[in-house]
C-alpha cells in the first residue's frame, strides 16, 4: 500500500471545496425528487389496474353466475340438459365441445405448425423466408368473423359434398375409432369446427416454433451435422429438444386462442345443445352458445347460467395458461435455460 | 434395407411432408383471400360508403358500421393506449424489485390470451347492467380491455430492448428518473411502441365477440356514444346468418373491408418498425 | 522523462479525488478490496488491468452510477474537493453535474445532434435561445466535432458514424461544464483514426478538466495518460507516473502485466 503513497507525498492537500459553477436552487432538486416518485406512483397505479382488472373480471362473473350456482350446484358441469322453457340448464355440452374442437385443432395444428416451422428454417430458400413468414403470420390477422363466414358458406359445403362422406366411409369403418365418422354430412359440426380452428391456429403455434428455432445457436446445429446427421436428425434430435420450452409456450399459446374463439365456431359449430359420439355432428362451445343466445336469453336464470358458462370458459382458460407458465418454469429450471 | 438407407428415406420423407404443411397453410390463407375478393368485391362501391345498412330488400351500405367501428375503435384505442404505456413502463423501469412487476406481468398474460367474449360479458355486467341498456361507450370499454394488455406486452418488450448504457448516460448528466424515463428510454423505444399500437388497432379491428352485449347493433347511423351503435362486426354476423341474398352481399363486402383493413395496419407495422428501429 | 518535469509534476498537481479504504460489492462479490487513491486534478490518470480487474467498477464508484442498481454497494471513502460523495444523503444530481462519464458503447440520445447537447444543460440551467445555441456550439468545438456537424445540427445524433458519435457524447458531457470526466473504455468500439482522435482530444482536454480513463489497451495509457494505476482482482497494485509505471515498475505483478506476459 505505501508504494502506493510514494507518488503522492509530493502532491499538495486538495483545494477548499469550490463553489460549484452554477448553484441549483435546492428547491429546484426537490422538486425533481417528488417528480420522481409521482411518476414512480403513476406507472404503479397503472399495474396495479391491471390486477384489479381481472379481479374485477372473476367477481363480476362470479356475481352474475350466483342464480346459477345456486339453482344447480356442481350439476352444472355434468348435465346435458338445457332447457330453457322448463329452466333446467347444465354445462356438459358446451364444455365438451370447448374441449372437443380444441383438441381437434391442436392434433391437427401442432404437426402442421412443426412441419412449417421446419421448412421455414431449414428447408427455405433465405429469399423466400421473410414472404412465407410474413403469410403465415398473416393467417393470424384475419379476424375471426371472416374465418366464420367462409367456413359456413364456402368450406362447409365443399366438405360435406366431397370430405365427409370419404371420411365416414373410410375411418367411418375403423373399429372405434369409426364412431366417431359417423353421421350425414351435414357440412357444418365439431369436426368442421375444429379443422377452422386448426387453421386459425396454426399461425400462432408455427410464428413461435419458427421464432425459437432460429435461435438455435448454428454451432449446435453444425456438430450434429459433422457428426454425418441428416437434416431431420438434427431437427428432431437437436432443435427440438433444444427448444422444448419456446415449443410448449407456443402451443399452450394457441390452446388459449382455441378455447376462447368464438365467432369462427359460431358460424359452424351448429349451435344444438345434444351430446353425440360422433365429431360430425353438430354441437356447441361454450364460447358460442354465449354468442348465440345471450342477447335473446329472456329469464334471469338462463342468463345466469349463461354467465356461469363464461365464468367457467375464464376459468379453464386461467388455468391452462397458469399450467403452462409453471410447466415452462420447471422446465427451463430443469434445463438452467433462461426462458 | 440397411440402416443408412433407412434414415436417408426418413429424413426425405420428413422434409417432404414439411414441404406439404407449408403448402397446406399457404393453401388456406389463399383460399380465405381468394373467397373475400371474390364473394366482396362485387358490392364494393360508393354506395358502400355513403348508406347506411337497408332493410332486407332494399338499397344500401354500411356507413352506420364503418362509422361505428372507427368510432369505438378510435375511442377504445384512445383509452387503453395510455394504460397499456404506463403499466408496461412501470414493469419495464420499476419493476425489479417486489412482488408488483412479476404478478402483473402473469396477469396480463392471462388476459392477453383471455377469451374476448368473457371481456364483453364483464363489462356487460360491469357496466351495461346498472347503467340499464347497451352503448357506445360499453364497446369502446370492451375494446380498450382488449389493448390494454397487448401495449403492455409490447412496451415492455421495447423498453426492455433499449440498452442501458443510454439510461446511464442520461443518468450519468444528473437527469432524474422520471427524465430519463420519458425524455431518453421511451424515445428510443418509441418505433416499437407505436407498432404495438398499431398492431392492438389491428386486432380490435376484427373483433365481434366483445361487441356482442355492449354496443350491440343499430340499424340506423348514431354518433350518440350512449346509445347502440352499429359496426362492422356485428352488422356482418348480422346480415350473414339472415336468409337475404343483398343482406350476405354487403355482409361479405363489409368482411372485405375488415380484412384489408387488418392486413393493411399488419403490413404498415412492420414496415414502420423495420424503417423506424435506431440500432443500437 | 528528465527529474525536472517530475519533480514539476509532484508539486503542482493537487488532489482531486481522494480514494479512502473503499470497498465495492456486487452483492456478495466482494469486487474492489481496500482500495486507496488520490487522482490529481488536471491530469489524465490511466487505469488498466485484465479483465474482471474492476477498473470500470472503480470508475463507476466517482459518479455513484452504480447506485441505479440494487444490491452494489460501496463502503469507505471517496473525496471529490474534501467532499465525501459516499455519505448518506448526498444529493446525487449535482454530484453527476460535477463529474461526466463517457461509456464505452457510444450512447447518442435519440433526438437530434443539437437536442443531445441541450439535454444535460437543460437539466441545471434555463438559457436562452441564443445563449444556448452559443453553449452547444462551444461544447461541440471543445470536442473536435463542430465542423463536421454544424451544417446538420437537426439530424439525429444516432445518422452519425461511430467516432462522431463518441465525440457528441464527450460533448454532451462537456456542455454542462463538469469539472472531472470519467472516459470507461472510449475508444475500444471504435476503428484506429477514430481512436486517434479521441485520444487528441483526451490530450487538448485535460488542461482544462481531471480525467480518469479505464483503458485496457496498455499504449494506449503510455501515450495518453500522465499517471497510471493498475489493478488485479479488485486490488490497486501499483500507482505512479506513467513513464515511470511503464519503464521501471515498482511491482514485479506489474512488469508481468505490461510486458504481456498474461492478460
Amino acid at each position: 500500500m505505501s508504494a502506493v503513497f510514494n507518488e503522492m507525498q509530493g502532491l499538495a492537500p486538495a483545494a477548499p471545496a469550490r463553489a460549484m459553477s452554477r448553484t441549483i436552487p435546492h428547491a429546484n432538486l426537490r422538486t425533481q425528487y417528488r417528480l420522481d416518485l409521482l411518476f414512480r406512483h403513476a406507472t404503479r397505479f397503472f399495474a396495479f389496474l391491471v390486477l384489479a382488472l381481472l379481479g374485477g373480471i372473476l367477481v363480476s362473473l362470479f356475481v352474475g353466475s350466483l342464480p346459477s350456482i345456486r339453482a344447480f350446484g356442481f350439476g352444472f358441469l355434468v348435465s346435458s340438459e338445457w332447457n330453457p322453457v322448463t329452466e333446467k340448464f347444465g354445462a356438459l355440452v358446451p364444455i365438451v365441445g370447448t374441449l372437443t374442437t380444441s383438441a381437434i385443432a391442436l392434433l391437427i395444428g401442432i404437426p402442421v405448425s412443426f412441419g412449417i416451422a421446419l421448412f421455414l428454417t431449414e428447408l427455405s430458400p433465405v429469399w423466400l423466408r421473410r414472404p412465407l413468414g410474413t403469410a403465415i403470420e398473416l393467417l393470424a390477422a384475419i379476424p375471426s368473423i371472416i374465418y366464420g363466414m367462409w367456413g359456413l358458406f364456402i368450406f362447409a359445403p365443399v366438405f360435406s359434398t366431397h370430405v365427409q362422406p370419404l371420411l365416414t366411409k373410410t375411418l367411418g369403418s375403423v373399429p372405434l375409432v369409426g364412431a366417431l365418422f359417423q353421421g350425414p354430412p351435414m357440412g357444418i359440426g365439431v369436426l368442421t369446427a375444429g379443422i377452422i380452428l386448426a387453421i386459425m391456429v396454426i399461425p400462432f403455434i408455427a410464428s413461435v416454433m419458427r421464432d425459437v428455432f432460429e435461435i438455435v445457436p448454428g454451432v449446435l446445429k453444425e456438430s450434429a451435422y459433422a457428426l454425418g446427421s441428416t437434416t431431420w436428425e438434427v431437427v428432431w434430435n437437436v432443435v427440438l429438444p433444444y427448444t422444448k420450452v419456446g415449443v410448449v409456450g407456443g402451443v399452450m399459446l394457441g390452446l388459449g386462442r382455441a378455447l376462447g374463439e368464438t365467432m369462427a365456431v359460431t358460424f359452424v359449430i351448429g349451435n344444438a345443445h345434444q351430446l353425440s359420439a360422433s365429431i360430425m355432428n353438430p354441437g356447441n362451445s361454450i364460447a358460442s352458445a354465449l354468442a348465440n343466445e345471450f342477447t335473446e336469453a329472456v329469464g334471469d336464470l338462463y342468463l345466469s347460467a349463461l354467465i356461469e358458462l363464461g365464468l367457467l370458459l375464464f376459468v379453464i382458460t386461467f388455468v391452462v395458461l397458469a399450467l403452462s407458465k409453471l410447466l415452462l418454469l420447471r422446465l427451463s429450471r430443469f434445463e438452467g435455460q433462461r426462458t | 434395407m440397411d440402416l443408412y438407407a433407412r434414415r436417408l428415406l426418413v429424413n426425405r420423407i420428413n422434409l417432404m411432408v414439411s414441404l406439404l404443411a407449408m403448402l397446406f397453410g399457404l393453401f388456406w390463407l389463399g383460399w380465405i383471400l381468394f373467397t373475400l375478393f371474390d364473394a366482396g368485391f362485387g358490392s364494393i362501391s360508393a354506395k358502400l360508403f355513403l348508406n347506411t345498412t337497408p332493410p332486407p330488400g332494399s338499397d344500401g351500405g354500411l356507413l352506420n358500421a364503418i362509422g361505428g367501428s372507427l368510432l369505438m375503435g378510435g375511442a377504445g384505442t384512445l383509452l387503453g393506449t395510455p394504460i397499456g404505456i404506463m403499466a408496461g413502463i412501470y414493469l419495464a423501469e420499476f419493476g425489479n424489485r417486489g412482488w408488483l412487476a412479476p404478478a402483473t406481468r402473469f396477469i396480463n398474460d392471462i388476459l392477453l390470451s383471455a377469451p374476448s367474449i368473457v371481456i364483453g360479458l364483464f363489462i356487460y355486467q360491469a357496466y351495461v347492467v346498472p347503467v340499464g341498456h347497451f352503448s357506445a361507450w360499453a364497446g369502446t370499454m370492451a375494446l380498450a380491455l382488449i389493448v390494454v394488455p397487448v401495449v403492455i406486452r409490447t412496451t415492455e418488450n421495447m423498453l426492455r430492448l433499449v440498452p442501458d448504457s443510454l439510461r446511464e448516460a442520461a443518468a450519468a448528466l444528473g437527469a432524474p428518473q422520471w427524465k430519463v424515463i420519458t425524455l431518453v428510454t421511451v424515445r428510443a423505444a418509441k418505433a416499437g411502441i407505436v407498432t404495438g399500437i398499431l398492431l392492438a388497432v389491428a386486432r380490435i379491428s376484427g373483433e365481434t365477440a366483445p361487441l356482442l352485449f355492449t354496443a350491440l347493433n343499430n340499424q340506423f347511423g348514431t354518433l350518440n356514444m350512449n346509445s347502440p351503435m352499429a359496426n362492422l362486426p356485428m352488422v356482418i354476423f348480422q346480415f350473414a346468418m339472415s336468409p337475404y341474398e343483398d343482406w350476405h352481399n354487403l355482409a361479405w363486402a363489409g368482411a372485405l373491408l375488415i380484412t384489408l383493413s387488418v392486413l393493411v395496419l399488419n403490413i404498415l407495422a412492420r414496415v414502420f418498425f423495420r424503417n423506424k428501429t435506431p440500432v443500437y | 522523462m528528465n527529474a525536472a518535469v517530475l519533480q514539476d509534476v509532484q508539486d503542482t498537481a493537487v488532489r482531486k479525488i481522494a480514494v479512502r479504504n473503499l470497498n465495492f460489492y456486487y452483492g456478495r462479490f466482494h469486487a474492489l478490496k481496500d482500495i486507496n487513491l488520490d487522482i490529481p486534478e488536471r491530469k489524465v490518470t490511466a487505469i488498466i488491468g485484465p479483465s474482471g480487474c474492476g477498473k470500470s467498477t472503480l470508475l463507476r464508484t466517482f459518479n455513484r452510477i452504480y447506485a441505479l442498481y440494487a444490491g452494489q454497494e460501496a463502503r469507505g471513502e471517496i473525496l471529490i474537493d474534501g467532499e465525501n460523495i459516499l455519505a448518506p444523503g448526498q444529493d446525487l444530481n449535482s454530484l453527476r453535474a460535477k463529474v461526466g462519464m463517457v461509456f464505452q458503447k457510444p450512447t447518442p440520445f435519440p433526438m437530434s445532434i443539437y437536442d443531445n447537447i441541450a439535454f444535460g444543460v437543460k437539466l441545471y440551467e434555463d438559457l436562452p435561445a441564443r445563449i444556448m445555441e452559443e453553449r452547444v456550439e462551444w461544447a461541440l468545438r471543445q470536442a473536435a466535432l463542430w465542423d463536421e456537424v454544424k451544417d446538420k445540427l437537426k439530424q439525429s445524433g444516432t445518422s452519425l458514424s461511430g467516432g462522431q458519435q463518441q465525440r457528441l457524447c464527450i460533448a454532451r458531457c462537456i456542455a454542462v461544464k463538469p469539472e472531472i470526466l470519467l472516459l470507461d473504455e472510449p475508444a475500444s468500439a471504435l476503428d484506429p483514426i477514430s481512436t486517434g482522435r479521441i485520444e487528441e482530444l483526451v490530450h487538448e482536454l485535460k488542461n482544462d478538466y481531471t480525467i480518469v480513463m479505464v483503458t485496457h489497451n496498455m499504449q494506449q495509457a503510455a501515450r495518453v495518460s500522465d499517471y497510471t494505476a493498475y489493478m488485479y482482482i479488485g486490488e490497486l497494485v501499483e500507482f505512479g507516473v506513467t513513464d515511470e509505471i511503464f519503464i521501471k515498475p515498482m511491482k514485479k505483478e506489474t512488469e508481468d502485466y505490461i510486458t504481456g506476459r498474461f492478460g
